[in-house]
């Protein structure tokens, strides 16, 4: 990466010096600059993570002794297999790969679940006339203004009274109850041509054949977009996990983390490497969808307004 | 609206009653519950409230621990808005700028958004940590001893930091997005009008940038009210103590930690009047945006 770049200024460099050469010279250095201010922005954003990578590499004793690692050491099996399959000494039975599988449940199933039934909102709200369609669009849409903490604890008496606490069910649908998803596929679906619903209707297609053979298949890219703005969500989500899962059947990774505070109160020499370790574990997935579907991602970001 | 409509017919009704559903009863029904509690007393051992008006209110805005926290939630948010917001500002413009690379940049800029904020806390613990952390090992170099989760300002420093550097990420992907949207014939233009870069970015870009701004503002000041939540407790390792914390993480500690229902309700509700606050200002801004683009 730093050869491309350095090379890539050489040549706007050398492209320059057909004109002027002050101007060039001037035009180099403003380059120069520019990369040096990314660079050190890139620097900002990647080597804490780096750092905790490598640090993950080395046994605890070494951690301990010498700090947090700026080479590989050679852990990285031990650890990572630790964390994974054993019980990791911050929770008693909740080996990494459980934690895993419950952070994938609660990011897909709060992915899928708010798309789908916001979707289905959308359709009834934009594409129907019905008596209290202004005061349904209202009930739903003043949740944008309140984010779950403010009203955690009465949220997390009423899950208790359903039953439902240490259950997927309680831990994703309360996180349901906003409207983005449903604000998002209302403005998309204001944009779909009228003409489509017309021809649709000289066809004969009923409002659910249109919905599911024409509006959903439509909505593909968005759904996408909107999936992986959703799925991170799910899965970072933090404070809503740790009230409701007290079973470490239900743990999620980046429930995991608070365990891992708990523990090092206290000890001797903080097993520093298997932390690290979850911790690289629990942003890997989140990472590669974002980075994998980076178009996807921008637009679902950048259109749905969270 | 739309010009087509269907007929209505069972399927609108089939299709709102889950979304409807969902958000009364984990919606509607705990915020009017948080409303309710705040006039009320709970027994603390079980068996019925009493009511008491407007005490909790009372007894939460004249309590000094609460003005401690209010205050430092204050500094905090401002300080992580506005941070978050200029090195992403700058960082987007350098990246709007820059002729080859401005992919791998974005990528290398922008992946940090899918880190959840506790386990960007966690690595930031070990990063200030008073045994391991390479930053106080910097530190110690000048000669000043950090001490998260003894020292005050030290905690809250490392706090601030690390929301910033979770935060910085979204604000990048949407100023670049808004640079990247600026009409070619203004940036044209603005560049023969006006050989100073460092004026045209004030004087075309920022204003055209504006909206993206506003928007984000509001966006910063909720994050740093509420999503910062994971950071602080990670931060403060499960031990308040002296520590500093923001007012959702007081609703928190004394609803679940410190079972005073009636004074964490009353809390509640009166951050909710804040983010309606926050709302309506946003909506204001939104009507206002209109004129500039």
């Amino acid at each position: 990466m730093m050869e491309t770049t350095s090379s890539n200024l050489e040549v706007e460099a050398r492209a320059g010096g057909r004109r002027t050469p002050l101007l060039s010279q001037r035009r180099f250095w403003r380059s120069v600059g520019d990369h040096t201010v990314l660079w050190l922005g890139v620097l900002f954003m990647l080597a804490p993570v780096l750092l905790a990578f490598l640090t993950s590499t080395h046994d605890a004793v070494t951690i301990h002794r010498d700090g947090l690692q700026f080479l590989p050491g050679d852990h990285f099996g031990e650890t990572y297999e630790a964390v994974l399959f054993g019980a990791t000494g911050f929770t008693g039975k909740a080996t990494g790969l459980v934690m895993t599988f419950n952070s994938m449940v609660l990011g897909i199933g709060f992915a899928v679940g708010k798309i789908v039934i916001s979707m289905m909102a959308a359709y009834a709200i934009v594409y129907f006339r019905i008596p209290f369609a202004t005061l349904a669009f209202w009930v739903i849409f003043t949740t944008l203004l309140l984010p779950l903490e403010v009203r955690i604890l009465p949220s997390y008496e009423i899950v208790q009274k359903m039953g439902l606490l240490n259950s997927y069910t309680g831990l994703i649908l309360p996180l349901i109850a906003s409207a983005t998803g449903t604000f998002f596929f209302r403005q998309f679906f204001k944009s779909v041509p009228d003409e489509l619903l017309e021809a649709a209707r000289i066809d004969g297609a009923g409002p659910f054949k249109f919905f599911v053979d024409i509006l959903v298949p439509m909505s593909k890219t968005m759904i996408a977009a909107i999936f992986i703005i959703m799925f991170v969500f799910g899965w970072n989500q933090y404070l809503w996990p740790t009230l409701i899962t007290t079973d470490e059947g239900y743990y999620t990774l980046v429930r995991g983390i608070k365990q891992i505070i708990q523990v090092w109160v206290g000890a001797n020499i903080p097993e520093y490497g298997q932390a690290m370790a979850l911790a690289i574990l629990a942003m890997l997935p989140p990472i590669l969808v974002v980075v994998v579907f980076q178009r996807w991602f921008i637009k679902g970001l950048t259109e749905s307004d969270k | 609206m739309k010009r087509v409509i269907f007929g209505s017919s069972w399927l609108p009704y089939a299709f709102l009653a889950p979304q409807i559903l969902i958000v009364i009863i984990f919606f509607y029904l705990p915020a009017a519950e948080a409303v309710r509690a705040s006039f009320y007393l709970e027994n603390p051992f079980g068996g019925g409230s009493t009511f008491v008006g407007i005490d909790n209110y009372k007894d939460v805005l004249t309590d000094d621990n609460y003005v401690r926290v209010a205050k430092f939630t204050f500094w905090f948010s401002l300080l992580v808005t506005f941070f978050s917001l200029a090195i992403a500002l700058l960082l987007a413009v350098k990246a709007d700028t820059v002729l080859r690379g401005a992919k791998s940049y974005r990528i290398l800029l922008m992946w940090v958004y899918a880190i959840a904020p506790p386990v960007a806390g966690l690595i930031g613990v070990l990063m200030f940590d008073q045994h391991v952390g390479p930053i106080t090992d910097v530190a110690a170099l000048f000669g000043y001893k950090m001490q998260i989760g003894v020292n005050y300002n030290d905690t809250a420093a490392a706090m601030i930091i690390i929301s910033i550097w979770k935060q910085v990420p979204v604000n990048f992907i949407f100023f670049l997005s808004g640079l990247q949207s600026i009409p070619k014939a203004v940036r044209e233009a603005a560049q023969i009008d006006c050989r100073s870069s460092w004026r045209r970015f004030w004087t075309v870009t920022f204003p055209m940038l504006a909206p993206t701004g506003f928007f984000l503002l509001i966006i910063n000041i909720t994050y740093a009210l509420f999503d910062t939540f994971a950071v602080i407790d990670v931060v403060m390792k499960n031990e308040p103590g002296s520590n500093p914390m923001t007012l959702v993480y007081k609703v928190y500690l004394d609803g679940f930690r410190g079972s005073d229902l009636g004074g964490s309700s009353a809390q509640s509700v009166i951050l909710m009047a804040l983010v309606l606050l926050l709302t309506i200002f946003q909506f204001r801004m939104i009507e206002r945006r209109v004129h500039y683009t």
